[in-house]
């Protein structure tokens, strides 16, 4: 017969036909840095970093709710956001640090997104060969992928966009927060493209918001129930939030030209670019 | 009732399988599914054709020998319930069944539908148990075991090993059996001992062979128990503090 | 069949409660660091095999464990649902190791020793430590303590549980303990690896030889010492209400190697399993006993009554079990309820579609106590019942009728369990040993992990010492490929005839046509006779014209069951020979020519107090008895009363 075949490493004298696909790594990295080689550690990191950006797409919504003051109380969150710490720390030194956390986060969670979607397909080398059935997995659950990198895609061009006006060309005035937002969003591809990624967003928060809970072991029975109302809320409030500035822009609710006051209140270099487009 | 069934057969695990359809006449209601194939065995092994090879062993959804997708569905339409206890009434007439093995690269098929499931004994291997060698057990009422905790434990420990968590999961992950086992024995004051040393060589254990889990919830829906997703959270938590604990406890030895 | 001298049990003498305690002392001790130099075979990872391979492993021996199972979690003893039996009195209820035996003796119907039975309630205590340390979540009381329950007609609450699934846990723990060993190297697993025959050399145990069932290969395995935990025989019967792959293959060709083969006949049949469907049936689903306390078993009075059960009134009704046995009424002992449900549907008045069945109803108890407390005691049971046969019994009254269980008889083994081949050892249900003519409910998990446990752990080492600095057989030896020659020969012949019939079909003739009706709850002189013909010409046909369509030596399922059902056709024989001498009524064995005038069993002390123990001689039907006398010193010898 088959002699006793070693199963894992040597660990096990069992027979059977399966091998690992996965070895595991020749060296354990110290703690914490160990938890990253593995998949459940993975796991872990996207729940956080999921969180940090949760956070921060929170936060990044409700700022922009300023919008609807006028260009004035707008531009003045945007340059407030530049002088958090106040005069502790160095202009715009806070918004440097929260902007390297959130592109690690992103980095980190993008890299553990890829990482485990090789490892879940080479886990079923053949896929099924009849048409599956699912009963708990919903789209939102499916396609994580897809959202988030509909999300990515949608990150860099915003990015282009507003912070470097890659796309506005003339149109970018550097500091007026207020004029870029408008210009951008009142253009209909534009919008539709803003449309479409909030969407994805909301869908991958519709799952993530509920998962990370679980990657994290934040599991009790007093609040399990509460899990997924607090998912579909925080993904609903983001997605009406969200997508009300390029619908209240298309419609012309928010527009350029309803600006009457000055986009910043006080003095500054900004106050006066900006003060001489408005001319 | 008449059905047609439609199977995946194949010789042996590298050689290609293919799906081959039978025309079963004469099913009763009363029939399990597993009956429903005895008969058609029978059948074939008059007609001089190799029957199907499907595991079995208890029928009454216990040992977890059984298991295969039928319809697309583990163990079939029927919630909580393992292939063996499915019966022919969940079906109608002129139904079309399609029946294909668990597939996952830790499941390799053995003969059409039955596969190799010994990457769960791998896992258990690794630290699924409580080292209490023949004799050195103190009176069994000398621990108090609150009834919540007991019970908590038992839910979990009611897993048979089937198999149809890794087959549902899109990842082909094992984290529902896996944590059901780690849930029995974390939970209870026994296990505490070993608890974290036995939380990291079953996970990395399990992550040799299978998937990542991504929190579909389709493993739950498939198991026979209904083994709840709240023990894979509680796996993720204490892989996750075990981590910090074993660094501590090995750093207490000079 | 011809008969010889009297066996000896190795029963240490000396008061009953000393014998265990100063055996243990008086075997010798195998060294430490000796026992790493022994191998030992272990066949078998239900309770029994898999407690004693981590047993053995932990204390240092080099053990190889067989299953032809994928895992050991699969073994039949995963399915036991009631409860594991010891003597703790937890409940101060006036239990005592003392009680537990004198129960099991009587129980048994004065069929087994004294002195394993005291054993075996010695170490029940210790069981429950072991598993509760393993982790084995038995059901606990709000206080945290262990919590128990009265099983099976006991009088005292000593049925420790884990829900419906005591077996499972209990398997779990030993597959948990055996598991830790296979990591550590002591044990080496062989799954999926059929043990086809045992290897006998200058008048000793020396190895067995396998058949790898995914492959084919047949190879050699040597030794110091076997131990065979192979489970019981019921599906002997085709239907039974054990596992489909439970056999007696291990146990059979042991036998044919010389073993003796001890009470066959002793089938144990449950009064409360789920009637067969149909034909295509293929094994009986156990109901658990508890039900009988709250539901009432009738049947309608008029033979062939085609109403529906709400149609018959009160008057048509014949509760008989209440009416024949006023003060157990519902609750009598498995034997007496089963053998009453048989007479009831033999006489016509069967219900359900194919009229094979009684009714087990609980509208009384639900409008006594509210169907509220009937869904906390048997909501998990109601549910399986409806899950199979699409009733609800909140609504119509259950069917249930009695199915083949368990089986008292297996191998001979002595005090120590060694069988009349030294260095073969046997333990759990494929001995014979403790449980004499019928065994009490929650007593057959106790057994296997005593044997397991805390029994065999001991006994092998004193054989084992005294083999110091023996090698094992090697496995090129001529008696190990001269057996190696005959399965390929035998798997050879199987898959050349591709006859007329499939496995199955001459199983089910053999199994329900036959056994089922003339060896099953009710036997007589005419109809062994005939089922030992029937028998013989079922295998005429089984040898002659069998169809194993499947050629190929990989994984072939109808091979293996030809190659087991082979060995079942033999086994029958010898349990009706068995039966047909055995010319009493004793628990599990029904002699319809010997009851009282009530329709009690009706022992023959004076002839029949013995262990019948079969020889094999070379040819089945021709097994020569032999006798161990039993002697009852401790309980003394009475009828059974249940009026
Ligand atoms: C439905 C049901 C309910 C029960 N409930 C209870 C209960 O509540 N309380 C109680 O005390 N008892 C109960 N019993 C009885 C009890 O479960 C069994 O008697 C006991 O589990 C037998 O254990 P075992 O270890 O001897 O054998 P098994 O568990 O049958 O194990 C046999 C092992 O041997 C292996 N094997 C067999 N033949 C070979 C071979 N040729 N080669 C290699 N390996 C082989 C198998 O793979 C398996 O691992 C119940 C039985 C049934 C059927
Ligand atoms: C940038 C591109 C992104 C990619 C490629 C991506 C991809 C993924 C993937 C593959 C998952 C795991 C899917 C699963 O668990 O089923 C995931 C989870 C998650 N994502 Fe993203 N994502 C991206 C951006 C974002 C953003 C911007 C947010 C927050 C606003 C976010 C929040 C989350 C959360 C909370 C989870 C759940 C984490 C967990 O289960 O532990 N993701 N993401
Ligand atoms: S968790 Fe459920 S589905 Fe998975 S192996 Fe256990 S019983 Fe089967
Ligand atoms: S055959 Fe045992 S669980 Fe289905």
């Amino acid at each position: 017969m088959a002699t006793t075949t070693p199963a894992r490493g040597s660990q096990s004298s069992a027979r059977g036909l399966v091998r690992p696909t996965f070895s595991q790594p020749r060296r354990r990295l110290p703690y914490p840095f160990g938890l990253y080689q593995t998949a459940v550690g993975k796991k872990w990191v996207m729940g956080v970093t999921g969180i940090m950006m949760m956070g921060f797409v929170l936060v990044h919504m409700i700022g922009n709710l300023h919008m609807y003051e006028g260009p004035a109380k707008y531009n003045e969150y945007a340059e407030a956001l530049r002088t958090v710490g106040g005069a502790l720390m160095p202009r715009e030194g806070v918004l440097w640090a929260l902007r390297l956390g959130l592109l690690g986060a992103a980095a980190l969670h993008i890299h553990s997104a890829a990482t485990l979607t090789i490892i879940n397909r080479r886990s079923r080398p053949l896929a099924y060969q009849s048409p599956r059935d699912y009963s708990a997995a919903n789209f939102a659950s499916r396609t994580m992928r897809a959202t988030g990198i509909i999300v990515l895609l949608f990150v860099i061009f915003h990015l282009l966009d507003l912070t470097w006006g890659v796309f506005l060309g003339e149109d970018y005035i550097t500091g007026d927060v207020y004029n870029n937002v408008t210009r951008s969003l009142s253009s209909l591809p534009i919008a539709l493209l803003y449309l479409l990624a909030n969407i994805a967003l909301a869908v991958h928060l519709f799952h993530g918001a509920w998962s990370m809970f679980q990657s994290l072991g934040w599991n009790s029975p007093q609040f399990n129930q509460a899990r997924r109302v607090f998912a579909a809320a925080f993904a609903g409030l983001i997605l009406v939030g969200n997508l009300s500035f390029p619908i209240l822009n298309l419609t012309g609710v928010v527009s350029q030209d309803s600006r009457t006051t000055p986009c910043v209140a006080e003095g500054g270099e900004e106050t006066r670019i900006c003060l001489g487009v408005n001319e | 009732m008449r059905i047609t069934l439609k199977v995946w057969r194949q010789d042996g695990p590298t050689a290609p399988g293919s799906f081959e359809t039978y025309d079963v006449p004469g099913v009763s209601p009363d029939m399990s599914f597993l009956e429903m194939l005895d008969v058609v065995n029978d059948r074939l092994t008059l007609d001089g054709k190799r029957p199907i090879v499907f595991e079995h062993d208890c029928r009454e959804g216990i040992c977890g020998s059984c298991g295969m997708m039928i319809n697309g569905v583990p163990h079939g339409p029927e919630r909580g319930t393992a292939t063996c206890q499915l019966h022919m009434r969940k079906f109608h007439d002129g139904d079309q069944i399609v029946v294909e093995p668990w597939r996952s690269a830790a499941f390799p098929v053995i003969r059409d539908v039955a596969v190799d499931r010994s990457a769960f004994d791998r896992i258990i291997e690794a630290g699924g148990y409580i080292s209490t060698p023949t004799g050195a057990a103190p009176d069994a009422n000398l621990t108090l075991i609150p009834k919540p905790v007991a019970d908590a434990a038992m839910d979990a420990a009611a897993c048979i090993g089937c198999g149809a968590c890794v087959a549902a999961c899109p990842n082909s992950a094992a984290q529902l059996f896996t944590s059901a086992k780690l849930a029995h024995l974390n939970l209870l004051p026994q296990g505490q001992a070993e608890r974290w040393a036995r939380t990291e060589a079953m996970v990395e254990t399990m992550e040799e062979f299978f998937g990542s889990c991504t929190n579909h919830g389709e493993c739950r829906e498939a198991c026979p128990k209904e083994i709840s997703l709240d023990f894979i959270a509680m796996m993720n938590r204490d892989y996750v503090k075990s981590k910090r604990k074993n660094r501590k406890l090995l750093s207490q030895i000079r | 069949m011809s008969e010889t001298g009297f066996l000896d049990g190795k029963v240490p003498t000396g008061p009953i409660h000393e014998r265990w305690t100063s055996h243990k002392f008086n075997m010798k001790l195998v060294n430490p660091a000796n026992k790493r130099r022994y191998e030992i075979i272990v066949v078998g990872t239900g309770l029994a095999g898999a407690a004693a391979a981590a047993s053995l492993g932990e204390l240092g021996y080099n053990v190889k464990v067989f299953t032809f199972h994928d895992s050991p979690r699969r073994a039949h003893s995963i399915a036991a649902q009631g409860g594991i039996n010891a003597a703790k009195n937890y409940k101060n209820d006036g239990d005592s190791v003392y009680r537990l035996f004198y129960d099991t003796v009587k129980g048994g119907d004065f069929r087994a020793r004294e002195g394993n039975v005291h054993r075996l309630a010695e170490v029940s205590v210790d069981i429950i430590d072991q598993c509760a340390g393993q982790g084995v979540p038995f059901a606990r009381e709000y206080s945290g303590l262990l919590d128990n329950r009265s099983f099976g007609g006991a009088q005292v609450s000593r049925t420790f549980y884990a829900r419906g699934q005591t077996g499972q846990q209990l398997l779990l723990g030993a597959y948990q303990a055996l598991a830790r060993q296979i990591r550590a190297g002591s044990c080496t697993l062989y799954n999926r690896t059929e043990m086809l025959d045992l290897v006998v050399k200058d008048g000793a145990a020396r190895g067995i030889v396998v058949r790898d069932l995914l492959t084919g290969e047949v190879s050699s395995h040597s030794a110091h010492a076997v131990v065979v935990a192979s489970g019981g025989y019921s599906n002997v019967f085709y239907l039974s209400t054990n596992a489909l792959g439970s056999n007696t293959t291990a146990t059979w060709r042991a036998h044919k190697r010389g073993a003796l083969f001890a009470n066959p006949c002793y089938t144990q049949i449950h009064p409360t399993c789920i009637p067969a469907s149909d034909d295509f049936q293929s094994k009986l689903t156990l109901m658990s006993e508890s039900l009988r306390n709250d539901g009432r078993i009738w049947v309608p009075k008029k033979p062939d009554d085609t109403r529906s059960p709400d149609q018959i009134p009160e008057a048509d009704r014949d509760y008989y079990l209440e009416r024949r046995y006023p003060a157990f009424g519902n609750l009598v002992p498995r034997d007496v309820a089963s053998r009453n449900a048989k007479t009831q549907v033999d006489e016509g008045r069967g219900v359900g579609p194919i009229k094979n069945g009684v009714y087990l109803d609980f509208s009384d108890a639900i409008n006594r106590v509210g169907p509220k407390v009937i869904k906390e005691r048997y909501d998990n049971l109601f549910e399986m019942y409806e899950r199979i046969t699409d009733e609800d019994p909140y609504k119509v009254p259950m069917r249930i009728y009695p199915a083949v269980h368990y089986t008292m008889g297996g191998l001979w083994v002595d005090y120590n369990l060694m069988s009349n081949i030294p260095g073969l050892y046997v333990i759990g249900e494929a001995n014979f040993s403790d449980h004499g003519a019928n065994r009490l409910g929650a007593s057959a998990l106790m057994q296997g992990l005593a044997d397991g446990y805390f029994v065999l752990p001991y006994t092998i080492g004193d054989y084992l010492a005294g083999m110091l600095g023996e090698k094992p057989l090697d496995p090129a030896d001529p008696a190990f490929k001269q057996s190696e020659a005959e399965i390929a020969d035998q798997v050879n012949r199987l898959l050349a005839m591709r006859g007329k019939h499939t496995v199955d079909q001459l199983y089910r003739k053999m199994g329900v046509d036959v056994m089922w009706t003339k060896c099953g709850m009710g036997r007589n002189a005419t109809g062994l006779t005939e089922a030992i013909s029937d028998i013989r010409a079922i295998r005429e046909e089984f040898w002659s014209d069998l169809n194993i369509a499947d050629q190929s030596q990989t994984m072939n399922q109808s091979l293996e069951k030809a190659m087991r059902v082979a060995d079942f056709m033999d086994l029958a024989e010898l349990m009706c020979t068995d039966a047909l001498h055995r010319e009493e009524s004793c628990g599990g064995h029904f002699r319809e020519e010997y009851q009282t005038p009530d329709g009690e069993a009706l022992r023959n002390d004076d002839q029949f107090a013995y262990v019948g123990a079969w020889e094999w001689t070379g040819e089945s039907g021709q097994q020569k008895l032999h006798k161990e006398e039993l002697a009852f010193e401790n309980v003394k010898l009475a009828q059974r009363s249940y009026k």
